[in-house]
């Protein structure tokens, strides 16, 4: 925003007044900027304080987007894996099993069923179960053969899943099925609920900065109310007095996505060492994932937008206040 | 340069500044502009500068009707005339130079001019050598004189100026009229607002002479 790159001035001789002009339009720019930046340089804990009021306002819903899309990452994860179980009936004899299995894999929507007959699902409960002993006393097999069904990828989300369900649950010979699913939905609705309140959240807090901002810009007018004065006397136009306090908000709001920045990455060093524990011990990938180049720029891209958004409201209201009528005197 | 037909200005509470006032100033005339306090002198100026707007009749500077001005063009039609005033209005947390400079910056003009005319303009008032000092540590005629500088430093071919002299002894004072003169002599329209009589007929001037609002010597010749 600051630092428009510049041809060289007087290496082209012949160059047209509108040329000239852009060009002394943009070194205006530069110099402006450059003035504002250094008025927040020369009274550093004030700035700095304003910067610590917005870093932390910023950096508070984009910790939680963050936590947000993580969460979306694992239930993501699960519904990749989404398997269907369908039991069948305990008289369903193991010839009948294997036909359901072939019946239910000319379905386009299923990529994969895997048949589990009864001897192979006792030998498995066996294994993992640690009752051997108790499995010993029964008479007969209590288990039932199953059929591990994975729906293709298109029919991987939660009504996909419940249509093949239904259409499973009305095959002759299947007794049961079920979908562990319910956890997932569970995860979606509260992750849901948490984005609404989070973005509501994002909302509140930009306003704050924006009146932060627009407060402080406010102070800034009132500083400079003399400058402003000579300013619209000798002619200056509404922008020319408006820039400077633009920049102004817009270096409020750099420096307050700086440290929101800041504030994001610390904290997040911080957690990843618990977090990673936790997701071990859920057997998760679960990760929290820190902002990238690009969400990092955008934060910082907003804290301007918003800083100078602030000064502008604040610029709207009082900068036409100061008109050089009462200069002059009776 | 500056014409005036039939101005009435009148402010809310009954109070009338200006009644039927009408003259014009040809370009590269100087006049005074006098009357007593509360005659209405100020809001005159303030008519042409564009801060006020007349009741009833039409401002012209420069061949521009001023009443109808939209209130976006008023920055530009300021930059065509220069106004010194009492009290200087200048900045005292910049230089000299930066002050002068102003109404150049405000207009854009290339950074490697306005260092040169900047210092032709200090140059005329005498204080080139006084450009990287704050006007804090000049004295009250240096100060008027740095607001002068100012006020012509983008060549407008109107220069206004409101009690320029108010605070200053008759010796510098004089010093002053003769650098309006100057201006005068190179075709800028020149009006002074003052109540110092002696200094007045000094210059042997066209005088503007305001009563109550009403114009009441001056108004008649003049192109």
């Amino acid at each position: 925003m600051a630092a428009e790159p510049r041809k060289r001035a007087g290496a082209n001789k012949a160059s047209s007044p509108w040329q000239e002009l852009a060009e002394s339009y943009l070194v205006h720019h530069r110099k402006v900027a450059r003035e504002s930046a250094e008025r927040l340089w020369r009274t550093p804990v004030a700035s700095s304080m304003t910067w610590m009021v917005m870093g932390v306002a910023l950096a508070l819903p984009v910790a939680l987007l963050l936590l947000l899309t993580s969460l979306q990452g694992v239930s993501a994860g699960w519904e990749n894996s989404a398997r269907i179980t369908a039991y069948l009936g305990e008289g369903v004899p193991l010839e009948r099993a294997r036909e359901l299995r072939a019946e239910v894999l000319d379905d386009s929507r299923i990529l994969e069923v895997e048949l589990i007959d009864k001897e192979q699902a006792l030998a498995e409960f066996r294994g993992s179960s640690g009752l051997e002993d108790a499995l010993d006393y029964l008479e007969g097999n209590p288990l039932p053969h199953t059929l591990v069904v994975t729906p293709d990828e298109t029919s991987r989300s939660a009504s996909g899943v419940e249509t093949l369900v239904t259409r499973l649950q009305g095959l002759d010979g299947v007794e049961r099925v079920q979908v562990d699913l319910g956890w997932l939905q569970r995860l979606n609705a509260m992750t849901d609920l948490l984005a609404r309140a989070v973005w509501a959240l994002a909302l509140l807090l930009a306003a704050a900065v924006v009146l932060v901002i627009g407060n402080t810009v406010r102070l800034a007018i009132e500083n400079r109310r003399d400058e402003i004065l000579v300013a619209k006397l000798v002619g200056g136009t509404d922008a020319f007095v408006r820039r400077p306090f633009l920049y102004t908000g817009a270096w409020f709001g750099l420096g307050g996505g700086v440290v929101a920045w800041v504030l994001l990455q610390v904290s997040l060093w911080w957690l990843s060492g618990p977090v990673e524990r936790l997701a071990g011990l859920y057997r998760s990938d679960f990760a929290l994932n820190g902002l990238s180049f690009d969400g990092a720029l955008a934060l910082l891209i907003v804290a301007m937008l918003l800083g100078w958004l602030g000064a502008w409201v604040a610029v709207k209201r009082h900068l036409d206040d100061i008109e050089p009528g009462e200069v002059a005197g009776g | 340069m500056i014409e005036f037909r039939q101005v009435t200005k009148r402010y809310d509470s009954d109070h009338t500044a200006l009644r039927q006032v009408n003259f014009s100033l040809a370009r590269g005339e100087l006049a005074f502009l006098t009357g007593h306090s509360g005659a209405g002198k100020s809001t005159l100026l303030k008519l042409i500068m564009v801060m006020e707007r007349p009741s009833a009749g039409e401002v012209i500077v420069g061949g521009q009707m001023l009443n109808k001005l939209p209130k976006r063009q008023i920055p530009y039609i300021r930059r065509h005339i220069g106004v010194v005033f009492q009290n200087h209005q200048l900045l005292f947390d910049r230089t000299v130079f930066d002050n002068v400079a102003m109404p150049l910056e405000v207009m854009g003009v290339p950074a490697r001019d306005i260092g040169r005319r900047v210092r032709a303009s200090l140059d005329k008032v005498g204080l080139l050598n006084k450009e990287k000092m704050s006007p804090l540590q000049l004295s009250g005629g240096e100060q008027q004189r740095v607001g002068i500088a100012r006020a012509v430093v983008n060549k407008p071919p109107v220069l206004l100026a409101d009690e320029p002299t108010g605070n200053l002894d008759p010796e510098l004072s004089a010093d002053i009229m003769h650098l309006f003169g100057q201006f005068s002599q190179v075709g800028v329209t020149v009006l002074i607002a003052s109540h110092d009589i002696a200094l007045i007929n000094d210059m042997q001037r066209r005088t503007l002479t305001l009563d109550h609002g009403q114009l009441i010597a001056g108004g008649g010749h003049g192109g």
